[in-house]
């Protein structure tokens, strides 16, 4: 059918919202409550335009196009009601921007800018709140909150956790965690989606860049830092590169000029967490279960798994995520090496998520020193970058200190959902054929943006049934298969957030599909151009063997290595 | 009686009434099919008929019961003005905010109370004998400006008179735990 949009003539389907017609067409209309993937829900009214021969302006996110219609997106009625809308929200948000963490990528700021909001126009009573931050990964500010509801239908519907929701009504209104508590009460699993989508500040994570920083400072100290596989195809896009941009080399020489002694790669530990892993696997495999295995990169997961299905932890994984791997190495094998003192040993993982803040806490992760000291998120090294006045571009393209910064590429597709699984088959095969590798290393069924994935998978004389999940919501009939005993798989890869790390709570804001799909097909990018692509091909990782761990799966490899978890009230 | 005993006193007796109505709340879930959110409000209707209030506990319950979750079912209840979270003091005091009564200054009449009683409208006190409440229009415009305390009007208030029967409230409770304990 066809539409006329701001006097053009364009084509639409029928059903399409005027919203999808017009970013199509290129025409820009702001918006703050909608999410591309999830029903419209029309709230925040900044999206209205004007349709000919209507009586009231329409939320074009929710209002369908009709044949012939006429809309005018940017017509003077249209400004003059969204600027009311922004002056609204703005009387009820405390004015603080030049303190505030979001200031300069703030969705409501860069409507005021746009709209040329330039006085207070609406002053009365604000809605008074308390900030909690009580829990270890993720902060609230209420007052800042523009109730969106972005946080909330994240929360339920996409990661089926449901720890906030809306209380109270009217002027009362605001998002809080379940009874009003804080968050660090309520089975919240720290994912961070909802930080990753808020539009303003009222969601941020709890910042460690001043204990980090202090490291830093301290001469005695030696501070070593980690950086995930999801960081290096998103920290370009806080300095202003195309989406998915890879700055591997950039994001090394940036943590350099910041002042860490070391750099290091959790790409390797991510090696070596599918050799153990895939150990693991066989080892169950061998003993008859308990199977499926779950894996446990994931520490938002990990979580959701002690609240909501605490009898399944003995199928979860024993291995840590590569990240606490990476420093519980750092903190003997390494220190050893160099012979350092651990107690001098400071790491900072650079994590694409909010929820390794948290796992960094738990008191079983780590012997006499925590494994991992500090963790800083992709937006958090950004503004660490900037305070050091560093200029991004200029920077020069270094590599990762040796010898925990060798990696493969099955490392590196730890980043995207689905790579996990890839990994652990490749190295899987390695072993069940007795040392050969995979003829196409490229396993198709475990890529692309689904939130499930299933595949059969015959190597040798074993026919391996294997799923990868991403995005809580779509987790939980297979654990309920798995609890009435009828799931079909031997191993499942989980991961909290939808995508993958790539989409992880500690990226750039706001997270868009389109970014998901640029960081990801970068990921595989890495992979493709690695001179490497099995985990057990990875030279560090096999001298670590020799030198330390003895073989996969030993005792020594067990207790650095390996972890227990604690089942936890539902509520 | 010292204070704190009259506390642990009420507690105890709190804690009785809530064993006594724990065989109600369990006819509540079995009326009611599991899974099933469309029941929620009704579920939470009759919690609150059975202990005055929604006790985080019996919310966490009915979560269960409907399986949605505890912070849906608090974003729901907090929605309406029909539910408390609070359980009821033995006085429920409702200040009438009408018209009416606002010109004749039910507003000092509410900040008194506030401030003797140390709470705020729709609150109860610590020691669970008094609720504040307040409402749109009793309908005694009359009398104005008027309460109602357990369905008793008090009308044609001042501060001084509104203190006398405070006093006279406060004196009834300790004289019937007093008549309490002789039994």
């Amino acid at each position: 059918m066809n539409i006329t949009l701001n006097g053009q003539t364009c084509w639409a389907k029928p059903g399409e919202t005027v919203l999808n017609v017009a970013r199509r067409e290129g025409v820009n209309i702001p918006t703050l409550c909608h999410m591309s993937n999830f029903s419209p829900t029309g709230s925040c009214r900044i999206c209205t335009v004007e349709v000919e021969n209507g009586n009231s302006l329409v939320p074009s996110c929710a209002y369908p196009v009709y044949e012939n219609m006429v809309v005018r997106t940017n017509s003077p009625r249209v400004r003059r009601a969204r600027k009311t809308i922004i002056e609204l929200l703005v009387a009820n948000h405390p004015q603080d921007c030049l303190f505030c963490v979001r200031s300069g990528n703030c969705e409501l700021q860069k409507l005021t800018q746009e709209y040329g909001v330039r006085t207070h126009r609406y002053q009365g009573e604000r809605r008074r709140a308390r900030i909690d931050i009580a829990s270890p990964a993720i902060e609230r500010d209420p007052e800042k909150c523009i109730l969106c509801g972005r946080c909330v239908r994240i929360c339920h519907e996409s990661q089926q956790v449901g720890a906030i929701d809306f209380v109270h009504r009217g002027f009362k209104s605001s998002v809080a965690p379940a009874l009003e508590r804080s968050l660090n009460t309520v089975p919240c699993i720290d994912c961070g989606q909802c930080v990753v989508n808020c539009p303003v500040g009222a969601l941020t994570e709890k910042s460690h860049q001043k204990q980090v920083w202090e490291a830093i400072n301290n001469t005695d100290m030696l501070v070593v830092a980690q950086v995930a596989p999801a960081i290096r195809v998103a920290l370009g896009e806080e300095f202003g590169t195309d989406d998915g941009a890879v700055v591997t080399g950039k994001t090394v020489s940036a943590l350099r000029r910041i002042g860490f002694d070391r750099v290091f790669d959790t790409n390797f530990s991510a090696d070596l967490t599918i050799i153990e892993e895939a150990t693991e696997l066989m080892h169950r495999l061998e003993k008859g279960g308990p199977t499926p295995m779950l894996t446990s990169c994931s520490p938002g997961w990990v979580k959701y798994l002690e609240h909501y299905y605490p009898d399944l932890l003995n199928n979860l994984s024993s291995c840590k995520s590569p990240h606490e791997m990476q420093g519980a190495l750092l903190k003997t094998y390494y220190a050893k090496k160099i012979g350092v003192d651990p107690s001098q040993i400071y790491v900072v993982s650079v994590m694409p998520c909010t929820a390794k803040k948290y796992e960094a806490q738990r008191p079983e992760l780590g012997g006499e020193y925590p494994d991992v000291d500090a963790v800083i998120t992709t937006r958090e090294l950004a503004r660490m970058i900037r305070a050091a006045g560093i200029d991004f571009h200029k920077l020069p393209n270094q590599g990762f200190d040796d010898p925990l910064g060798e990696s493969t590429g099955a490392g590196a597709i730890f980043g995207a959902a689905g790579g996990v699984m890839e990994a652990a088959i490749r190295t899987a095969h390695y072993y069940l054929t007795g040392g050969t590798d995979m003829k196409s290393l490229t396993f198709s069924p475990m890529r692309g943006l689904e939130g499930v994935k299933q595949a059969e998978v015959t190597i040798g004389e074993q026919t391996l049934r294997v799923a990868a999940v991403s995005g809580l919501t779509n987790v939980k009939a297979l654990l309920d298969d798995i609890r009435a005993g009828i799931s079909p798989f031997h191993f499942i890869e989980v991961m909290a957030c939808p995508g993958g790390c790539v989409n992880g709570g500690g990226q750039p804001q706001p997270a868009t599909p389109e970014k998901l799909l640029k960081r990801t097909e970068s990921i595989y990018q890495i992979d493709r151009e690695s001179p490497r692509r099995n985990s057990h091909r990875n030279e560090s990782v096999q001298q670590l063997y020799t030198e330390f761990l003895g073989e996969p799966g030993s005792h020594c490899a067990h207790e650095l290595l390996h972890t227990h978890y604690v089942e936890r009230d539902e509520f | 009686m010292s204070n704190r005993e009259k506390l642990l006193e009420i507690d105890r007796h709190n804690k009785r009434n809530i064993m006594q109505t724990q065989d109600n709340t369990q006819r509540i879930f079995r009326t009611y099919p599991s899974g099933d959110a469309s029941c929620l409000i009704d579920m939470l209707q009759e919690v609150q008929e059975h202990f005055g209030y929604l006790p985080d506990l019996e919310m966490q319950k009915v979560a269960r019961h409907v399986d949605i979750p505890v912070s849906r079912v608090y974003g729901v209840a907090t929605f309406y003005n029909q539910f408390r979270f609070q359980p009821l003091g033995k006085f429920v005091i409702k200040v009438c905010r009408g018209t009416a009564c606002h010109v004749k200054g039910s507003f000092s009449i509410l900040t008194t109370l506030e401030s003797e009683l140390g709470i705020k409208a729709g609150q109860t006190t610590k020691d669970l004998l008094f609720t504040i409440e307040t409402v749109a229009c009793i309908g005694a415009c009359s009398i104005a400006p008027v309460i109602a305390v357990n369905d008793e009007f008090h009308g044609g208030l001042t501060t001084k008179s509104l203190q006398k029967l405070l006093k006279s409230w406060q004196r009834q409770c300790t004289e019937s735990e007093v008549s309490d304990e002789c039994v």
